[in-house]
This record gives C-alpha cells, sequence and structure tokens, in this order.
C-alpha cells in the first residue's frame, strides 16, 4: 500500500506538484493520467526516492521513503520515462547487475533473471548488447528490470512508448498478470490505454489531483442526461409533430443529414426515462421511418477533456505570454522551444488517433 | 556497493579506457626508468617514478570524466538512487572501481625496483614506499576528477574542468614562489579572497546578507590584525600555498627517501574531503 500525502514539488517558482494527497491499495492497477507536463513522472520520482519532495510525504508499505529509504525502495520496481540502461552491458549481464544490486538473495538471483527474461520475453536476445536492441526490446529490458525479484509495487512511467501495436498488448497483457500478485502504478497520457488497463485512475492536472476513480464512475459522473440520436425519414414537421408527443423529451434539435428527405435528430430527456418504444411506434404511426437511433454515451475523452479544460486555457493563455516576448525580444527563439513544439504535436496526433479508435470501439459495442 | 564496484570495473575494461590508461603510464614510466635506472643507472626508482607525474594531469581526466555525467545523461542514476542502496555506498564503489584501475598500473610499477636490484644495489624499502605514496597521490587526482565529473552532464566539460584543476594544483607549489612575500602583499591577496568569497557565497545562497556579512567580518578582522600585528602577515599566501601543494608532499619521499606521514595525512583528508563534496552534489540535485 502506498500513502501519498500532501506532496508538493517545486522548481525555483515553478510547482511542478502541487498538493497531492492520495492512497493506492494492494492488487489493483492504477493509471496516472495527465497531459505532457502535468507532475505525473515528477510524482513517479518522487513516489520512488529519486528525487526528494518540498513538502510531505511518502510511505511505501509503511515505510517513510525519506526516512528507510532502503527498506521502502526494496519494495518497489520503477521503470522510468527513459529505460535506465546501461547500452554497453549485454542482456543477461544487466539484469544480473540489476539483482545484485535490489539485494535479493544469491541462491535466488538466476532464477529471478531467467523469470524477469521469461515474462518480458527477453530470452532471445539474452547474450545481446543492449546497445544493439531496438527500441521495444529496451524497453522490455527495462520492464524486466522493473520486475527483477517481483517487488510488491511496480511504477510504470508510460510503460507502451515506442512499441507497436503488437508489443503494446503484449506488454498490457504482462501488466494484467503481473497485477495478480502486484500492485501496478502506471502513467500515461494515451486515454485508451489507461481506461483498457486499470482498475483504477487518477487524472493528474497542473500537479494537482482532478479526479480519481474507476472508469465506470468517471464516465457515470458526466453522465447527467441522456441523449438520443436519430436519423430519421420524414420532413421537418411529422418529426416535430411525433416528438412533442413524448413529454419526457426536454429539448430537440432538428438538422438536415447527408441524405436526401432524412433528418439527423437530437434528442435530450429527463433522467431515468426510457422514450425509445414510445419514439418507435410513433414514427411508425406517422410513416416515418427510423434508420438509426442511438443513445450516445460520454466517453472518457469528454471526462478528461473537461477536467483538464481550465489547464488548456491556461496553456493556450502561457503560450499567448510567451509568443509576446519572443516578438519583444525580436528574433531570438529559445532551441528548446523549437525542439519541444513537434514533439508536443506529434503527442497529440497519437493521442487523437488513439482516442479516435477508442470512440470507435464503443460504438460499436453501442449499436 | 559490491554491485557498482564490479559493474564500473567492468565497464572500465570493456570501454577500452582502463586498458589504455594502464597502457599509457606503464609505457611512460618505462620511459622514465630506462633513462634514469637502466641508462643512467640512477640505484632510485623512486626518482623515474616521481618525473612521470604530470602525465596523470592527462591521464586522470580521462579516467574520471564519465563515472558520474555519463550517468546522470543516459539517466542510468534513476536506477541506482531507486535501488536500495545509499548514495554513499554509490560514490564509494564507483570510487574504488577507478582507484583499481590506477592500482593495476602501481602493481606493474613494482617489478622496477627488482630490476634494479639485478644491476646493483635497490633500495627496496623506500622504491616500495614511493609507489604507495604516488599511488594515495594519484588517488587523490581522481577524487578531484570525480567532483568535478558529478557536477555536470558533460564528459568534455568534466575531462576539461578537472584537466585544469589538476594542472592548477601540480603548479601550485612553484607558483607560489612568484607571489609577493611581504605583509601588505597578502594582506591585499586575503581581501581579495574574501570578496571572491562573499561572491561565491552569494552564489550558492542567494543571500546578501549572509555572504556579505561573513566577507566583512572577514576583512575587518584583517585590517585590525595587519594594523595591529603586521608580521602575522609576513609571507602569510605563499606559506599556505607552499604547505596545501599535492607535489611537495611527493617530493620527500620520491627525492629525499623519507616517508611523510603528515603528507599521507593530508592526502587522505583531501579525499575524503572530495567524496564527501561529491555526495554532497549528487545529494543536492535531488532536492533541487
Amino acid at each position: 500500500m502506498i500513502e501519498v500525502k500532501n506532496l508538493v514539488k517545486r522548481y525555483g517558482s515553478h510547482v511542478a506538484v502541487d498538493h497531492l494527497s492520495f492512497r493506492v491499495e494492494d492488487g489493483q492497477i492504477y493509471g496516472f493520467l495527465g497531459a505532457n507536463g502535468a507532475g505525473k513522472s515528477t510524482t513517479m520520482n518522487i513516489m520512488t526516492g529519486y528525487i526528494g519532495a518540498t513538502e510531505g510525504e511518502v510511505l511505501i508499505d509503511g515505510h517513510d521513503i525519506l526516512s528507510e529509504p532502503e527498506e521502502a525502495k526494496k519494495c518497489i520496481g520503477y521503470l522510468p520515462e527513459l529505460p535506465p540502461l546501461y547500452m554497453d552491458m549485454k542482456v543477461d549481464e544487466y539484469l544480473n547487475f540489476v539483482s545484485e544490486l535490489k539485494k535479493i538473495d544469491k541462491n535466488k538471483r538466476s532464477e529471478y533473471v531467467k523469470k524477469s527474461m521469461e515474462m518480458t520475453g527477453l530470452l532471445p536476445v539474452s547474450g545481446r548488447l543492449i546497445r544493439n536492441l531496438s527500441k521495444g526490446y529496451r524497453q522490455r529490458v527495462g520492464l524486466a528490470q522493473a520486475i527483477m525479484g517481483m517487488p510488491k509495487i511496480i511504477i510504470l512511467d508510460e510503460p507502451t512508448v515506442g512499441l507497436d501495436p503488437k508489443q503494446i498488448i503484449e506488454i498490457r497483457d504482462l501488466i494484467r498478470s503481473l497485477a495478480k500478485n502486484h500492485t501496478v502504478i502506471l502513467s500515461s497520457h494515451i486515454l485508451s490505454e489507461v481506461s483498457e488497463v486499470c482498475d483504477h485512475i487518477m487524472i493528474i492536472s497542473h500537479g494537482k489531483l482532478a479526479a480519481s476513480d474507476t472508469p465506470e464512475n468517471l464516465m457515470k459522473m458526466m453522465d447527467t442526461s441522456h441523449t438520443l440520436e436519430l436519423l430519421v425519414k420524414g420532413s421537418e414537421e411529422q418529426i416535430h409533430e411525433v416528438v412533442d408527443g413524448v413529454d419526457e423529451i426536454t429539448s430537440v434539435t432538428i438538422k438536415p443529414s447527408d441524405e436526401e428527405n432524412v433528418m439527423a435528430v437530437s434528442l435530450n430527456m429527463k433522467e431515468d426515462t426510457d422514450v425509445r418504444e414510445r419514439l418507435f411506434y410513433g414514427f411508425a404511426d406517422a410513416r416515418c421511418p427510423i434508420l438509426m437511433m442511438k443513445s450516445s454515451k460520454v466517453s472518457l475523452e469528454d471526462v478528461f477533456m473537461e477536467l483538464t479544460a481550465d489547464d488548456e486555457k491556461a496553456r493556450k493563455e502561457r503560450e499567448a505570454a510567451e509568443k509576446e516576448e519572443e516578438d519583444l525580444s525580436g528574433e531570438f527563439m529559445d532551441a528548446s522551444m523549437k525542439e519541444d513544439l513537434p514533439g508536443e504535436f506529434a503527442d497529440a496526433a497519437q493521442e487523437e488517433d488513439l482516442s479516435a479508435e477508442f470512440t470507435e470501439d464503443t460504438k460499436k459495442e453501442e449499436q | 556497493m559490491l554491485a557498482i564496484y564490479r559493474r564500473e570495473l567492468k565497464s572500465y575494461f570493456t570501454s577500452m579506457i582502463g586498458p589504455i590508461f594502464i597502457a599509457v603510464a606503464v609505457i611512460f614510466t618505462g620511459i622514465y626508468f630506462m633513462v634514469y635506472n637502466l641508462n643512467a643507472g640512477y640505484q632510485y626508482f623512486s626518482y623515474a617514478l616521481g618525473s612521470t607525474l604530470f602525465i596523470y594531469i592527462l591521464l586522470v581526466p580521462i579516467l574520471t570524466m564519465r563515472s558520474l555525467s555519463e550517468e546522470r545523461r543516459s539517466k542510468t542514476d534513476q536506477l541506482l538512487l531507486t535501488s536500495p542502496v545509499t548514495v554513499n555506498q554509490m560514490i564509494i564503489g564507483k570510487y574504488l572501481a577507478m582507484i583499481s584501475v590506477f592500482a593495476i598500473a602501481c602493481l606493474i610499477f613494482c617489478i622496477c625496483p627488482v630490476i634494479v636490484t639485478f644491476g646493483g644495489a635497490g633500495h627496496l624499502a623506500s622504491d616500495y614506499a614511493a609507489i604507495f605514496m604516488f599511488f594515495v597521490c594519484g588517488c587523490v587526482f581522481i577524487a578531484v576528477g570525480m567532483l568535478i565529473s558529478s557536477l555536470t552532464e558533460s564528459q568534455v566539460i568534466a575531462a576539461v574542468g578537472t584537466l585544469g584543476i589538476l594542472l592548477f594544483l601540480y603548479f601550485m607549489s612553484a607558483l607560489s614562489g612568484y607571489i609577493p612575500t611581504t605583509a601588505l602583499g597578502s594582506f591585499a591577496g586575503c581581501l581579495i579572497l574574501l570578496v571572491l568569497l562573499c561572491l561565491i557565497l552569494y552564489f550558492f545562497t542567494k543571500n546578501w546578507l549572509v555572504s556579505g556579512g561573513i566577507s566583512a567580518v572577514g576583512i575587518v578582522a584583517c585590517v585590525v590584525l595587519y594594523f595591529t600585528k603586521p608580521e602575522v602577515f609576513e609571507n602569510l599566501l605563499p606559506g599556505i600555498l607552499e604547505n596545501l601543494s599535492l607535489t611537495t608532499k611527493l617530493d620527500t619521499i620520491m627525492y629525499t627517501f623519507v616517508l611523510d606521514f603528515s603528507g599521507l595525512f593530508y592526502y587522505l583528508s583531501v579525499i575524503f574531503v572530495m567524496l564527501f563534496l561529491t555526495v554532497q552534489v549528487v545529494q543536492k540535485r535531488r532536492w533541487s
């Protein structure tokens, strides 16, 4: 069990983590979700004792990470954003070194090394130099390092970045299988990944905990009014006639759709009511066939956007301010900014892709 | 600690830095040994060894440059700092690995005094004592290099920085001869040092009150002392530099064949201070 109390991390005047408190129970998969720079990695680095917090405390299984670092660190396996690999070592050499570093009993070392290589599928490359491995395999070596010695708590910072779709599925399955005996915390900025793997989601925005619940509850939280989407063949007056006869409907919008003579209707109705049957018979009596009817639920993406909306606004303001500064300073442009921008765009594009996939999936399910 | 030590030592020999370091050290010592002992027939190996010290100003930075800077650049320090190992153990493990590489070179030097005995009278005791002092002096150089390496992420900056500092240490006693020995000269030197101290303190604390206050107290004390007891400043700075010089401690054993325990103690204290500072640098980074 991990307890994080009132965690604050300041870098000069910049607050990376702002009074963050949460509890992680045993045997579940937790997901940290947040935009780039929301404070996910910083929080993980503090939890694992890599950096110190400005304020607050972290208890790992009852051991304070600062006053009893060795006891606390023994319970944790950590895969940072960039796997900490020595490029001049072979895979098995490296994992042996890690097992020794983690103070695993001498007799059990080779057994654990073998086990972690088996679980991450590294046996075929065990004798190769890490320098010569592809990014996906390096990520696996990092993962093997994190699960070395089967620690109680496994913390993974963006474990599937840079992997191909097949590897992503493999790693997800591995994470799920680990959750049987371990507590897993993973961070991601990809919604579909978190919603698929995690039992519990913590949305972090600007170093603060914006929400913390199960994926289902998070979606419910947003689901305040039911919406129905219909495609009906008929004129606007005919549709209005039918819809006005149903009392539960609170608002209607009718737009012409792409097809001729077909209207796209969107209905809002009161909570806990089901008007689908009455609509069906109503339109049937008016001889207006219903071509499509589906209830639109909010996706996790909507929750995320809603919760980090202020975040976006703040970011835009900040960018605007930066732009002004740039204009003032003439042609000078910060090299680091130049580097950052394409990266951010690429990330955003990736996120869009995956979330589009995700919403498509949910649509199919609903139909 | 043992795991880190073994990994480091192995990596010195897989990356070729270790063999190159040892080879260059042995070749240069061999040349001096041939010229002084074999050719000129000088009986003390320590004389040849003492002349090779300047080579280590170039060699030690190559050995130490990557020790901590590379770890930081490739983020492998995340593995070390999140595993159940203390920062002290991590630094000592790395330090021991580096001095082990140097120790291998020194062990090879141990053959030379024996070779001298074949040609006539040898002085084994004083020669081995000289090799030992030479080794400890090299350990001081390595500790300095490691401290510089911990300050930066770039190997090149670490190497050049170490080179500069080792050069200064090497020439310190020679340079001390050019500093005025008069009381006024030392007095002025002290004032300049106090102002520098003020700036350095400000750089670290960002607090003018503390840095300015400490320096002001020092300056007032200097002024009072200068006008009441000017003889204290007589030969003060050159004397201090001369006493702090690393090379003069080595000269006593190399050229006068006397093992100077105060020198040994001085070396060990410098090593301790350097290692302590290295640990502090690593710790500070985690907290800032």
